[in-house]
C-alpha cells in the first residue's frame, strides 16, 4: 500500500508531458516584441477568445460519438448560453444549463 | 473611489462570481481524476505529479487510459503535446497584453493558461481593454488548487464520488466555455467568429477527429471574422 501511495515511476512522463505542454502555453508570452505586430494580426489574436471557447463548447455537446446530435447537452447548453448572456451572469446560465439538461434527460430518459 | 478603480473593482467582482462555477469544475473533474489515476494503477504521488506538473485535464485522462493498455512512453507524450497544442493560441491570444509584464510573471501565468483560466483571464480583458495582473494570477490559481486538491481527495475517497451525469455536472464545463464565448462578442467580427469556430470544430470533429477540432475552429473562426468584417472593428 506505501508503494501505491509514493511510487515515483511516472513521474518523468508526467514532466515530459508538462515540457510540451508548458512550451505550447507560454512561448507566445516569452517571445519579445509580439505587442509589436500588426494591427490585422493583433486583430485576428483578439478573436481566438471567443472562436476557439465556443469550439470547446460546439464540439463537446454537438458530436456525440463521432456523429452530428442536437441532444439534451446541445440544448441544455444552449439554453444556459443564452440565459448567462440576456442577464449578464456566468453562473446562472451554468444554472440553467444543469437545469435544463436533468429535465429533459428525466423527460425523454436519455 | 475614481471611475477607473470603480470599474476595476467591478470587472473583478464579475470575475470571481464567474469563477465559481469554474471551482465547481475543477473540483468534480479533478476529483474524477484521482480516481480514474488509482483505477489505472498510478500512485498518489503520480497523480499529484501529472496534475501539477502536467495540469491539463482532458491529457491527463488520456494519458491515464494510454498507460492502462501498455502505450509507450513517447507515444503518449506526443498526444499530450498534440491535444495541448491549442494553449498556443490562448497564449498568442493574450500576449500582446502581458508583453511589458517582467519575464518571470509572463512564465508563471503561461504555466497557468488552461482552457478555463483563459476564458477567465480574456473575458476579463475584455472588460477593462488591459491585463490586470493579481487577476489574472487568480484566474489561474482558481483552477490549479481546487483541481490539484480535488485530485488527491478523488484519488484517496475512490468509488465515494457520484457520477457527474447523474446530478446534471457533466454539462457545467461546456456551459462555461459557451457563457464565456458569448460574452466576448462585442462586435460583428466577434461574432462571426465565435459562429465559424463552433461550426469548423464540429466539422473537423465529424470529419477529421476531435482531437484537431478546437485548433480547427479556433484557426478559422478568427480568420473568417478578420476577413469578413475588419474595417467594421
Amino acid at each position: 500500500m506505501i508503494t501505491d501511495l509514493f511510487s515515483t515511476d511516472l513521474v518523468p512522463l508526467a514532466i515530459l508531458g508538462g515540457l510540451g505542454t508548458y512550451a505550447a502555453r507560454a512561448l507566445p508570452m516569452l517571445v519579445p516584441g509580439i505587442d509589436r505586430l500588426p494591427p490585422a494580426v493583433l486583430e485576428y489574436l483578439r478573436l481566438i477568445g471567443p472562436a476557439v471557447l465556443g469550439a470547446i463548447a460546439a464540439a463537446s455537446v454537438f458530436v456525440q460519438d463521432g456523429v452530428f446530435a442536437v441532444g439534451p447537452e446541445a440544448i441544455a447548453v444552449s439554453a444556459g448560453a443564452a440565459v448567462g448572456r440576456w442577464r449578464g451572469n456566468l453562473l446562472l446560465g451554468m444554472v440553467v444549463s444543469v437545469l435544463v439538461v436533468l429535465t429533459l434527460r428525466a423527460t425523454l430518459g436519455a | 473611489m475614481s471611475g477607473a478603480a470603480a470599474a476595476l473593482n467591478a470587472a473583478r467582482r464579475r470575475l470571481v462570481v464567474d469563477s465559481l462555477g469554474i471551482w465547481v469544475i475543477a473540483i468534480i473533474v479533478g476529483g474524477i481524476f484521482g480516481f480514474t489515476a488509482r483505477q489505472g494503477g498510478l500512485s498518489l504521488v503520480e497523480a499529484i505529479a501529472f496534475s501539477s506538473i502536467l495540469f491539463a485535464g482532458a491529457s491527463q485522462y488520456a494519458a491515464v487510459g494510454l498507460l492502462v493498455i501498455n502505450t509507450p512512453w513517447p507515444s503518449i507524450a506526443l498526444l499530450v503535446w498534440l491535444l495541448n497544442a491549442r494553449h498556443l493560441l490562448y497564449s498568442a491570444s493574450i500576449a500582446p497584453y502581458t508583453a511589458k509584464l517582467p519575464l518571470k510573471v509572463r512564465a508563471g501565468l503561461g504555466f497557468l493558461l488552461t482552457d478555463e483560466a483563459f476564458a477567465l483571464t480574456t473575458a476579463h480583458i475584455a472588460r477593462l481593454g488591459r491585463i490586470d495582473v493579481p487577476a489574472a494570477w487568480y484566474a489561474g490559481l482558481t483552477i490549479f488548487i481546487p483541481w490539484n486538491l480535488s485530485t488527491i481527495a478523488g484519488w484517496l475517497a475512490g468509488a465515494a464520488l457520484p457520477d457527474p451525469s447523474s446530478i446534471g455536472l457533466d454539462v457545467v464545463f461546456a456551459a462555461a466555455m459557451a457563457g464565456l464565448a458569448i460574452g466576448l462578442v462585442k462586435d460583428r467580427a466577434a461574432l462571426v467568429a465565435l459562429v465559424v469556430g463552433c461550426g469548423g470544430a464540429v466539422a473537423a470533429a465529424l470529419v477529421l477527429d476531435s482531437s484537431v477540432a478546437i485548433m480547427a475552429g479556433g484557426l478559422l473562426g478568427p480568420l473568417a471574422g478578420l476577413t469578413l468584417f475588419r474595417r467594421s472593428t
